[in-house]
């Protein structure tokens, strides 16, 4: 395998990996039913690819892509208070379906002819796919870091509450409306600046790349890894990049193999492979733990202790 | 002119009521988005081509194609969704999943099995057009209109005036409540899929007949259209979905035949969606609190 067809292969997987973290913001930790993220992704390729064609800087067009996703992004965030499950599910949809229509027929987006981009060079680098992908890479890190510590403060634990019971959220003072429309910001500003990304390294772009299949891939990806965890996404998507290259040679029945897993999938295991409740995970981290035993807490070894009859554990067993 | 669209749009609408009707069955009891609907338009649509080649006969291609799309409806109620629904905490999105997973899956194998040409029914009606004053009517229409009501008719007997059917209500109002009285609400969700499933494969059929070309690409205008049309119609209410098709196919002819809005055909059906769910969330004829 050459150099350039891995590193090909390898910006495409950190792209969609990016892609796949901010539906996990919206779908996975707010929950809420996004199945039309291709449209927010489009939005932002489109903003940077206009900017850049118009001699504006990379990485400026970047940060407008994310503006402009993300203001869409906060006004389906308005409407998703209004509508729930199904019909929010349907209508980010219907949303998908009418961005592609609009990508393909405005002037400004190059119309069924799309539009053109040029490699763009950031310090003195011109961008190949090598770059794409350590500057693709280095957005995940950053992501991830910024995810984790998002689900450690007030934020992080106001999505996990309204996940969970949007109406037992509210009865206990948290402002629902605030954290839902905040949680479709940053995921959709999210997929805005990986569209960015995705313009300029693919160098030309048309309304099909933003169609709703885009959107069922990046669904498939967080619900085959694991919706709700960090590790789930990016597994998801890095197998759902390389396994339609490994299937290359069976490209007739590709798609095929990809829907059966897909329903496999969902039929035995809707956690997702690396989901909190997998077998498959419980299995790893159990042999992750017989390799390096969890350090002993406090409260394990007055346990083990109180197992080896050394004292009786009554009221006063705290003061040991 | 007019009454010409009229018709047309009466015939398009008539199309859309019949293929979501089954989406809007399969909803109303499992609280599905059943993508995988269009599917069985699609295997409708060849299985009836077949049958219709075999036999030469288009009413045993019609019964047969139903019958056969129908007991497929109820396995993959039994094998799929119900195991999936069995599950506690699944998210609303994981049926969704594994429908787009089944009709991807439906799409492919007839592309496999029954290649990617498009093939013909060529019903010859014995007649080409019947001149009714100004409004010229193509007999595939008429054929529309008739099989339509009488689908309707069918639909609506079954879930009034029979036992089964009021079981099918009674499951769709509560279903935990039905199950108490000593409903068998196993049976309401086997009826819903052979009715869904039935429903789209004779959709399939006339459409086929109607435009007189089957692909395998056939159902991938119909499994998004489908979600709007029972969306607006109050997902999971019969009569809303009626209502709604016609409104989707009424909007459709007339807007392309005096307007040129920028938007295509097919994304207008989610644009009066988007509209009316910002002024009424829920749906035409749909109870607020049933979602």
């Amino acid at each position: 395998m050459n150099s350039s067809y891995l590193f090909s292969i390898l910006a495409t997987a950190s792209i969609f990996t990016l892609l796949a973290l901010s539906l996990n913001i919206i779908t996975g930790y707010a929950g809420q039913a996004m199945m039309g993220i291709a449209a927010f992704f489009g939005i932002g390729a489109y903003t940077a690819a206009i900017i850049t064609t118009h001699d504006g800087n990379f990485l400026l067009a970047l940060l407008a892509a994310m503006i402009v996703s993300g203001v869409f992004g906060a006004v389906l965030g308005v409407i998703s208070l209004r509508l729930q499950a199904d019909f929010l599910a349907i209508t980010t949809i219907g949303i998908n379906f009418v961005m592609a229509a609009v990508f393909n027929s405005l002037k400004i987006t190059g119309g069924t002819l799309g539009l053109t981009t040029s490699k763009p060079v950031i310090f003195g680098l011109k961008m190949n796919n090598m770059y794409f992908f350590i500057f693709t890479t280095i957005l995940i890190v950053i992501v991830c870091l910024l995810i984790t510590k998002m689900r450690h403060s007030w934020f992080g634990m106001a999505l996990a509450s309204i996940e969970n019971d949007p109406g037992a959220a509210r009865s206990f003072g948290i402002n629902v409306s605030k954290y839902q429309i905040l949680a479709f910001i940053i995921g959709t500003a999210l997929a805005g600046l990986t569209g960015g990304i995705y313009s300029h390294r693919m160098g030309f772009i048309s309304s099909t790349d933003f169609a709703f299949v885009v959107s069922i891939q990046i669904v498939s990806m967080c619900v085959i890894g694991g919706l709700g965890t960090l590790r789930g996404p990016i597994f998801g998507a890095v197998v759902l990049t390389v396994l339609p290259e490994v299937l290359r040679f069976a490209d007739n029945y590709r798609e095929l193999v990809y829907a059966l897993l897909l329903v496999i999938m969902v039929r035995f295991m809707p956690e997702g492979l690396l989901g909190d409740d997998s077998p498959v995970w419980k299995f790893l981290v159990g042999l992750f733990r017989k390799i390096k035993p969890r350090k002993k807490t406090r409260a394990d070894l007055i346990a083990e202790k109180a197992k080896a009859g050394e004292y009786e554990l009554s009221g006063e067993g705290g003061q040991a | 002119m007019f009454t010409q669209q009229l018709m047309n749009a009466l015939a398009i609408g008539s199309v859309y009521a019949l293929t979501a009707m089954g989406a809007t069955l399969i909803y109303g009891i499992l609280g599905i988005l059943d993508i995988a609907n269009a599917g069985a338009y699609l295997i409708g649509a060849y299985l009836g081509w077949y049958i219709y080649y075999g036999t030469g006969s288009i009413v045993l291609a019609f019964v047969l194609s139903i019958v056969a799309v129908g007991i497929l409806g109820i396995l993959i109620q039994k094998f799929i969704y119900s195991p999936i629904l069995a599950k506690p905490n699944t998210l609303s999105i994981i049926p969704l999943v594994a429908a787009v997973g089944l009709f991807t899956m439906s799409s492919d194998l007839v592309r496999l099995i029954c290649g990617p040409y498009s093939l013909s029914y060529n019903f010859d009606f014995g007649v080409t057009s019947i001149k009714i004053g100004p409004v010229v009517l193509v007999p595939a229409w008429i054929l529309i209109f008739a099989l339509t009501a009488v689908l309707l008719l069918i639909l609506w007997i079954i879930l009034n005036k029979t036992k089964l059917g009021l079981a099918w209500r009674a499951t769709a109002n509560d279903p935990e409540i039905a199950k108490v009285c000593g409903v068998n609400t196993n049976n309401a969700m086997a009826l819903s899929y052979i009715l869904g499933y039935g429903f789209a494969a004779a959709a399939g059929i006339m459409v086929g007949i109607l435009y007189n070309s089957i692909t395998p690409a056939l159902g991938e205008v119909p499994s998004y259209k489908m979600l709007a049309i029972i969306v607006l119609g109050g997902l999971g209410n019969p009569l809303g979905t009626v209502l709604a098709g016609l409104i989707i196919g009424f909007t459709e002819v007339f807007l392309s035949a005096y307007t040129s809005i920028p938007i295509p055909k097919d994304a207008i059906a989610f644009v009066v969606l988007i509209i009316m769910l910002l002024i009424k969330p829920e749906g035409l004829l749909g109870q607020k609190n049933k979602i």
